[in-house]
This record gives C-alpha cells, sequence and structure tokens, in this order.
C-alpha cells in the first residue's frame, strides 16, 4: 500500500522516473547556489533574474514553438546579458548592485511581456509561466543534467573567491583580482539553474527550489558545508515529495514541489535547532560561561 | 652620507589622493624605509585612511605616483578602519584566518598539515586558542580585532599597513595587539599604521607623519610632535569646497614643465 503511493507511481511511470531524475538534478545544483545566495543578501536578486530571463525565453517560443531547447538558450543569453549588464554598471559606477538590477530586470520584464503579448495567445505559454516537470523529454533532461554538471564544477572552482568576496571582499579586492570574475561567475551560474529551474517550475516558481531549500538550511547549521548539504537534501525531498503529492492529487507538479518546500521551512522556523523559534522561546536555562 | 643609501619601502611622488577630484592628501613627497615603524597622525579628515588606501592600491591617485619598491599592491597586508565584514557569515575563525594564506594558496591551494600548524600559530599568537571553531559572529569586537591580527601575522608580508587598529579596543587588548606590531617591526617589515593616541605613538613609534590634508610634518616622532605643528595640523581646513578651482601648484609645476 505505502509502496503504492510513494514508489510505485516511479516504478510503473518513465515521465515520473525523468522528473525525478530532473529534480534531483536541480536541487544538486540549484540548493548551494540558493545558499550563496542567501548568504549574500541577495535572495531577492534570484527573483529578479527570473524575470528578466522572460523575453529570451518568450523569443525562443516565438521563434521555435514550444522547444525547451530554443527557450532554454534565448532565456540563458537575456539573463547573461541582464547580469552583467548590471553587475558591470554596478562595479564601474557607484550604483549598488541591487539598484542597477533592478533597473535591467524591469527593461527586461517590459519587453518580455510585450513580446509575448504581441504574438503568443498560447495556452502552452502557461508551460512557460508555470513549467511542466511531467514534460521532459530525452533532450530536455540531458539539457538540465547538463547545466546542473557545468554549475557544480564552476562553483567548485569559485567557491574560495566566492566565500571570502562574501565574508570580507575589500580583503579580497587587497589581495587578488579574483573577485570581480568570481562574482560575475556567480551570477551567471544564477542564471543558469533559473533557465534550469523553469523548464520543472517555469520562471515564476524557478527561484523556489534554490532560496527555500537554503532558508530551511539556515535553521539548522552554522556551518557553510552542512548548510549546503542540507539545502540539497531539502530539495530534494521537496522534489520527491512534491511529485508524489502531485501525482495522487490534482496538484500540479511545480506548486507542489514548492509547497512541500515551504511546509518544511515552516517546521525549520518553528523547531529549527539555530535560531528556530521554539528555541528562542524555550532557551532552557542560561550556561555558566 | 652612506645612510642615505637605504631602501625605501614606500615612495611618494607628489601625490595627490582624494575623491571626486577633491583632494584630501595633497602632494606629498616623502619616503618610507625599509622596516621603518611609521605612525601616522592627524585630526579627523586629515587624510590618514585616504593615504592608506592609496598605497595599497584601493584609491587610485589623482595625481602622482605611489612607488612601493618593488612591492605588488597585493603583497601588503592592510587592515582597513572599518572593515567591511559580514559578521553574520558562516565562517569559522580558522577558516578566517586563514584566508591570510591566500598569496600562497591562491584559488586552489590546498591547505596541508603545515599551513594548519601556521593557521593555529596565528590565532595562538594573537591569544585566541581555543577559538578555533567558533564562528566569527560570535566574537566580541576586541576579539574580531585580534582575529584581524592574526591573519595580518598570516599574510607575512613585508609591508603592514594598520588604519587605526586599536580604535575602540581596551587597553589589555591594545597591549596584546601593540606587542605584535613591535614583533613586525623587529622582524624588519614596514609597519604603517594610522594612529589617535599621541602617548602610544610618542612612546612606540619612532617615526611620524602628521598629516593635515597635506604633510605637516615628518620624521622622528619628538621633532613632529610639536605644540607648533599639532597647531598647525588642527586649524586644517575640514570641508570640501565644491567651487574649488583646479589645483594651482598644479598650474605653477606644467607651466615650469
Amino acid at each position: 500500500m505505502l509502496y503504492d503511493a510513494l514508489i510505485g507511481p516511479f516504478t510503473e511511470f518513465e515521465f515520473m522516473r525523468r522528473a525525478l531524475a530532473a529534480v534531483i538534478a536541480l536541487a544538486l545544483a540549484g540548493a548551494p547556489i540558493g545558499v550563496f545566495l542567501m548568504l549574500r543578501r541577495m535572495s531577492l536578486v534570484g527573483d529578479a533574474m527570473a524575470h528578466a530571463i522572460l523575453p529570451g525565453a518568450a523569443i525562443g517560443f516565438l521563434l521555435s514553438g514550444l522547444n525547451l531547447f530554443a527557450m532554454t538558450a534565448g532565456g540563458l543569453i537575456a539573463g547573461f546579458v541582464v547580469a552583467i549588464l548590471a553587475g558591470v554598471v554596478a562595479r564601474s559606477t557607484g550604483l549598488k548592485e541591487d539598484a542597477s538590477l533592478a533597473t535591467f530586470y524591469l527593461v527586461s520584464l517590459a519587453l518580455g511581456v510585450t513580446i509575448v503579448s504581441i504574438k503568443g495567445t498560447n495556452i502552452d505559454l502557461l508551460h512557460v509561466l508555470f513549467g511542466n516537470i511531467l514534460a521532459m523529454d530525452d533532450q530536455t533532461l540531458l539539457v538540465v543534467a547538463f547545466n546542473a554538471t557545468i554549475t557544480l564544477v564552476v562553483l567548485a572552482v569559485i567557491y574560495r573567491p566566492l566565500v571570502i568576496e562574501s565574508v570580507d571582499p575589500l580583503f579580497l579586492r587587497t589581495v587578488s583580482r579574483a573577485g570581480g570574475p568570481a562574482h560575475l561567475a556567480f551570477l551567471a551560474l544564477v542564471v543558469v539553474n533559473l533557465v534550469n529551474g523553469f523548464q520543472a517550475l517555469g520562471t515564476l516558481l524557478a527561484v523556489g527550489l534554490m532560496i527555500l531549500p537554503a532558508g530551511i538550511a539556515r535553521f539548522w547549521s552554522r556551518d557553510l558545508t552542512v548548510m549546503i548539504s542540507i539545502a540539497v537534501a531539502a530539495a530534494a525531498v521537496s522534489g520527491y515529495a512534491g511529485l508524489v503529492l502531485s501525482f495522487q492529487t490534482r496538484v500540479p507538479s511545480g506548486p507542489a514541489i514548492i509547497l512541500v518546500a515551504s511546509v518544511l521551512y515552516v517546521v525549520s522556523v518553528l523547531f529549527g535547532s539555530v535560531g528556530g523559534l521554539i528555541r528562542q522561546m524555550f532557551p532552557g536555562r542560561h550556561l555558566e560561561a | 652620507m652612506a645612510a642615505q643609501v637605504q631602501f625605501h619601502q614606500v615612495q611618494f611622488h607628489n601625490v595627490t589622493l582624494g575623491y571626486d577630484r577633491h583632494p584630501a592628501v595633497h602632494h606629498l613627497e616623502g619616503e618610507v624605509p625599509c622596516g621603518a615603524l611609521v605612525a601616522v597622525i592627524g585630526p579627523n579628515g586629515a587624510g590618514k585612511s585616504t593615504l592608506l588606501r592609496g598605497i595599497v592600491g584601493i584609491l587610485k591617485p589623482l595625481a602622482g605616483s605611489i612607488d612601493l619598491g618593488g612591492l605588488d599592491a597585493r603583497d601588503i597586508a592592510y587592515l582597513p578602519q572599518t572593515a567591511d565584514i559580514d559578521r553574520s557569515f558562516p565562517i569559522s575563525v580558522f577558516d578566517f584566518v586563514g584566508t591570510g594564506l591566500w598569496r600562497s594558496t591562491g584559488l586552489f591551494g590546498g591547505i596541508g598539515k603545515p599551513a594548519r600548524d601556521k593557521i593555529l600559530d596565528a590565532i595562538a599568537a594573537v591569544g585566541l586558542s581555543g577559538f578555533e571553531n567558533r564562528p566569527i559572529g560570535t566574537l566580541s569586537g576586541g576579539q574580531m580585532q585580534r582575529v584581524l591580527f592574526a591573519r595580518v601575522l598570516l599574510q607575512d608580508t613585508r609591508l603592514i599597513v594598520l588604519d587605526e587598529p586599536f580604535n575602540a579596543i581596551d587597553a589589555k587588548t591594545t597591549a596584546d595587539l601593540l606587542a605584535l606590531v613591535k614583533r613586525w617591526h623587529g622582524e624588519g617589515r614596514t609597519v604603517l599604521a594610522a594612529l589617535h593616541d599621541m602617548e602610544m605613538v610618542r612612546n612606540h613609534f619612532s617615526e611620524t607623519l602628521l598629516l593635515a590634508r597635506g604633510p605637516v610634518a615628518w620624521g622622528p616622532t619628538a621633532e613632529v610632535l610639536t605644540a607648533e605643528n599639532l597647531l598647525v595640523a588642527m586649524r586644517m581646513c575640514e570641508a570640501f569646497d565644491d567651487g574649488a578651482a583646479a589645483c594651482a601648484v598644479d598650474d605653477g609645476r606644467s607651466q615650469a614643465a
């Protein structure tokens, strides 16, 4: 009975297996990126970038229909353009990164909406906005896996300067020139993972599988590597449970995954061992030293 | 006059440093010999921090140049006045101090047993043994300053630049960290420190640069810290003048050239 509910869908249906593979790939790559977004106080930057991707994806959609490959390429280009322009403007002028990003993503979003409303009135467009992880073909799955692999490799390369830049940017500037490139590479990874996410979850929810697991991890550890591990696990569990939930009920898969993650998040806020609410309300007697 | 052939760690060639074309330090000429222990003093807004930022290459001079005696700007250990450190970031004292090894490890270099020992030694040298695994967010202000000194120690550079390193630090910590500064001096490193405490400068620093937008006096501490010089420094005008004309000293120079 339990087997039928929890494992059955995946042994029985190939599309469920593909979806599970995709969501695990997303978890492996997206969650670490989310942790860094959160620690660098850029959680909403991810959200902004998700909107910035829209015109590229829309152009890809117009050119070749619901071809996820074309939409991914378009999304990547749009995202990179916005991320790099915003990063360059912020670094070469006094403007703060968030302000310059807000400008560029709003322009991008306006362009995207314009393109969509001129040409696309298709119901398929819902797929762009909300994704469909249950419709993964081989090609798309490979793209997702490829992007996830690239992400992990690049993250390993820039890990050290990225961490130091997050803690003490001025120090990194005085000892190395790696800070700027590391930051830009990180922004690029954010874009890659957002595009990856919107295959499965849509542009609007793509950020969810990055930020929610990071938020969860923050409540369970004070150590960066442990935090990243917890975030990946939380994302993978949310993905799996969301797929099961979606299969057994009529909840669409994307929202189901994010809803499961948000349940985990609420539990973490309440019971988390690092700054959780219950722990704060009943901290126990204070220690001797 | 054989003493004049000594090597210079830092040489200022008519350096003007500032922001938005407004100079904060004007036409500084002079040199810091290798192994010198120099206090940079002056009232608030005198340009002490600006000068140090110029030396470490964060700020480009508006005019003139700074010669580091062949040293790359990245081979300077620099402790800024207000370190822009995200104390909430989950990183341990050990890892944070370890970033001081950047020059030898770079992006990918491993941190083996010798490096680990070095880090532990540096942490012990600033009196923080036992704090290795504490997240930096749990440290007090004085402890954090000790951590920053440990990192400077680990950077192991010939030139060390400290911007008001003893601000808001208690007497015990100040004494400990000052001992470390003297140890660096003893090891032949060049140390420049922006300071406010005249007593400390008189007692511990052999050479002093008194700054008030421009150099008021520079030389042996006892000769610089005269009532007369300090009065001149106090009268310094602090505000930028938005309507200021281009600097006349430069005009004179370019016409002469």
